[in-house]
């Protein structure tokens, strides 16, 4: 071993690794977004979950419950209130993945708690993601004991809570009364269960990745593109033959996913033809949205080392703050939004409702929909951008 | 027959001037060399003409249609074959012939016997499943000739047909360029830097230079345009600076000059002139340290029209990455 050919070596990769932009940039730029996008994406207090209330009461009583819930609302801002007129619509809902739980004041609930007759309300909730469940039955229990305790007067400026509990007009207002019965809709599901959406979506996301960005670039800077374009092709032809490919590709890795991965974490029924042909349509379209997606990312990159380089970055900017590994009402205000743009959060939901819940096409059709009018824009995108001549 | 007609095309990158103002046309059935170094403007020219490139100023008609006006109608026309191999390696050759009649939509009846016929014209037909990734360089420039013609094109264009083949592939590729053109007339339009592929191919060759096309004529006529029919190299040692003076009074010598130290002696009669210059060299002291006698190349072309020999123009990048070795 010599020194200087050690030193020589050294010098050309250094003199490489600074002259590489890219490179240099996402060197930094993906540790921080780690530390910033994973740091936001778990753990964090659970709040805007839409709860659906069903007051079929009306009476007294029912004033009460929503007052304690408005001060939910206000307070802790676990929820949101939808108010449905009747059990059967709030439950297809709450199937379809559109609320996450519903508060069913029935019909005596106020004549059973001036009878002092067992006045029951009943909670149902989606338990298909135990962070929102848990989250929100925390809150409900809260209500329950706060409408079996005392009512109290609004509190002084610098008066203790406990010195205003004792002050109360009346302490033990219906104390042990009012029961909240929880009904939770699906069995237990197991972590594994719940990852699946997402270890289908990233399938998916690096065939996309693969094919729309580091393939795609190696051969433009191979040349292999030249050949291509002095033929009739069309941009929209070129741009659409490459998206389609990649779509049908990304398909088949999803699926193979979807059929491994769904026998691995036990999900039942995989085989019910029905959900089958929606698994293909949502597979379909997150394909075609992810490689649109990366297609529009990479239409004028011709180094083939910016795709290499930002994977990290995408990956983490992208499967994160999806919801499929935490719950994205778990998230503060602007890592929601990174969701409300990221095609991974319709993906992952709507695998989801069809994996966990079995939801049928009620469960998905916004997501598709939205997957789909993302994809048409992003290949709009992309036909214009792309660069027919040399 | 005009098959490409070229009126005052020119192209430029910011201030750099890449091509600038040519004019020429080509003949159906022609194969039309631009023979120039690298950097001369050569691609930048068939990249405008095969409608890669939109061009800064000037017009261009291929086969009839307008390079900026009817685009397809040109890319329906012609086939191509980039500079760089442009062959999808993870395919086979029969699969990269078959995408390309694909591409043109040639009619799913007659894509096999196409496809058959081409890899035997090109001397491909035993590699036909084989993946081109594990093909030679000349095998692969053969299969891309192949390819350009998938769609019976009027015209093929061909950019450094066989830059960084071997000999052997060289001629191979020379020898296919000139069947194909035969069996079906063929309107070539090829650019090289080799003299000798120039010189044996094309019908006419246009010398580029800086983006200007220096002279253009067959390559007879081109070599018959220099003064002399024959060019005496020769290295001196010891000459004195009369001695120039003196070569130029020898019989039969046309004009005489000193490139890098080699001299070049245009001569009528290149034997009489080396007598003479041995004579003279023996009488006034010179050391002869090499002469060699050969008949007019496109080197010796190209050196006149433009001032400057094409070997050493071609070399020149090569020479500047590792002069500083020689320091």
């Amino acid at each position: 071993m010599k020194v200087y050919r050690v030193r020589a070596i050294i010098e050309r990769d250094m003199r490489k690794f600074f002259r590489s932009p890219a490179l240099m940039m996402t060197s930094m730029v993906f540790p921080l977004m780690q530390l910033i996008v994973l740091g936001y994406a778990f753990g964090g207090k659970i709040k805007n979950v839409n709860l659906a209330l069903v007051d079929e009461d009306h009476g007294a009583e029912s004033r009460v419950v929503r007052q304690r819930l408005n001060a939910i609302v206000e307070g802790p801002q676990t929820f949101h209130i939808s108010e449905y007129s009747n059990l059967p619509d709030a439950m297809t809902d709450l199937r379809a993945g559109f609320v996450k739980a519903i508060l069913d004041v029935p019909q005596d609930f106020s004549e059973r708690v001036l009878r002092n007759e067992k006045p029951r309300l009943g909670f149902i909730e989606d338990n298909t993601d135990n962070f929102t469940a848990s989250g929100i039955l925390e809150r409900v229990q809260e209500l329950q004991t706060s409408l079996n305790g005392p009512v109290l007067p609004p509190l002084q400026s610098g008066q203790s809570l406990a010195s205003n509990i004792t002050s109360a007009a009346n302490p033990e207002r219906l104390p042990g009364k009012i029961v909240i019965q929880t009904v939770e809709v699906y069995p237990y599901i197991e972590y594994i269960k719940y990852l699946l959406a997402g270890s289908i979506s990233i399938s998916i996301f690096v065939v996309a990745m693969i094919g729309g960005g580091i393939v795609f670039i190696d051969d433009k800077a191979r040349g292999l593109h030249e050949g291509y374009l002095a033929t009739p092709l069309s941009k929209a032809d070129l741009v659409l033959g490459l998206v389609s490919s990649g779509a049908i590709k990304g398909l088949m890795a999803g699926l193979t996913i979807t059929l491994i991965g769904g026998l691995i974490a036990g999900i039942e029924r995989l085989w019910d033809p029905v959900r089958l042909f929606y698994l293909v349509i949502v597979l379909t379209v997150t394909a075609l949205a992810m490689i649109s997606f990366m297609f529009l990312l990479m239409v004028r990159v011709s180094d083939p080392l910016v795709p290499r380089a930002i994977f990290g970055v995408l990956n983490t900017l992208l499967y994160f703050p999806s919801g499929a590994i935490y719950p994205t009402e778990g998230f503060p205000v602007w890592l929601r939004w990174i969701s409300v743009v990221d095609p991974f959060t319709y993906a992952v939901h709507a695998l989801k409702n069809l994996l966990l819940k079995n939801t049928g096409f009620e469960g998905i059709y916004r997501d598709v929909g939205i997957l789909f009018g993302f994809s048409i824009l992003l290949i709009s995108g992309c036909v214009l951008l792309f660069k027919r001549q040399i | 027959m005009l098959a490409i007609e070229v009126d005052g095309l020119t192209k430029r990158f910011g201030t750099f001037v890449a091509v600038d103002h040519v004019h020429f046309t080509v003949e159906a059935g022609e194969i039309f060399g631009l023979l120039g170094p690298n950097g001369a403007g050569k691609t930048t020219l068939i990249r405008m003409l095969t409608t890669l490139t939109p061009p800064t100023e000037g017009t261009a008609r291929v086969a009839g249609h307008d390079v900026r006006k009817d685009a397809d109608g040109v890319r329906n026309s012609i086939g191509v074959i980039p500079q760089a191999l442009t062959s999808d390696p993870e395919l086979t050759a029969e699969e990269n012939l078959l995408i390309h009649a694909k591409l043109y939509g040639v009619p799913a009846s007659q894509r096999s016997k196409l496809i058959r016929d081409l890899l035997e014209a090109v001397d491909l037909t035993r590699f036909a499943k084989g993946l081109v990734g594990t093909f030679s360089g000349g095998m692969r420039r053969r299969l891309e000739i192949a390819r350009g013609l998938v769609h019976s094109p009027k015209i093929l264009f061909l950019d450094e047909p066989t830059t960084g083949l071997d000999p052997v592939s060289r001629t191979n590729v020379w020898e296919m360029i000139n069947k194909v053109q035969k069996q079906s007339n063929l309107t070539i339009l090829l650019t090289t830097h080799y003299m000798d592929e120039a010189d044996k191919l094309c019908h006419r060759i246009a010398i580029v230079d800086h983006g200007k096309l220096a002279a253009l004529d067959t390559p007879t006529q081109l070599k018959d345009s220099i003064p002399g029919n024959d060019v005496v190299e020769a290295e001196f040692a010891n000459a004195l600076p009369e001695w120039l003076e003196m070569l130029k009074s020898l019989p039969q010598v046309v004009s005489v000059n000193t490139h890098e130290g080699v001299t070049h002696i245009a001569s009528h009669n290149g034997p009489d002139t080396v007598g003479a210059l041995m004579e003279a060299a023996r009488k006034g002291g010179v050391t002869v340290k090499r002469v060699t006698v050969q008949g007019t190349t496109l080197d010796d072309v190209f050196l006149h029209y433009t001032g400057r020999q094409l070997r050493d123009e071609v070399g020149a990048g090569a020479r500047l990455d590792i002069a500083h070795l020689y320091k």
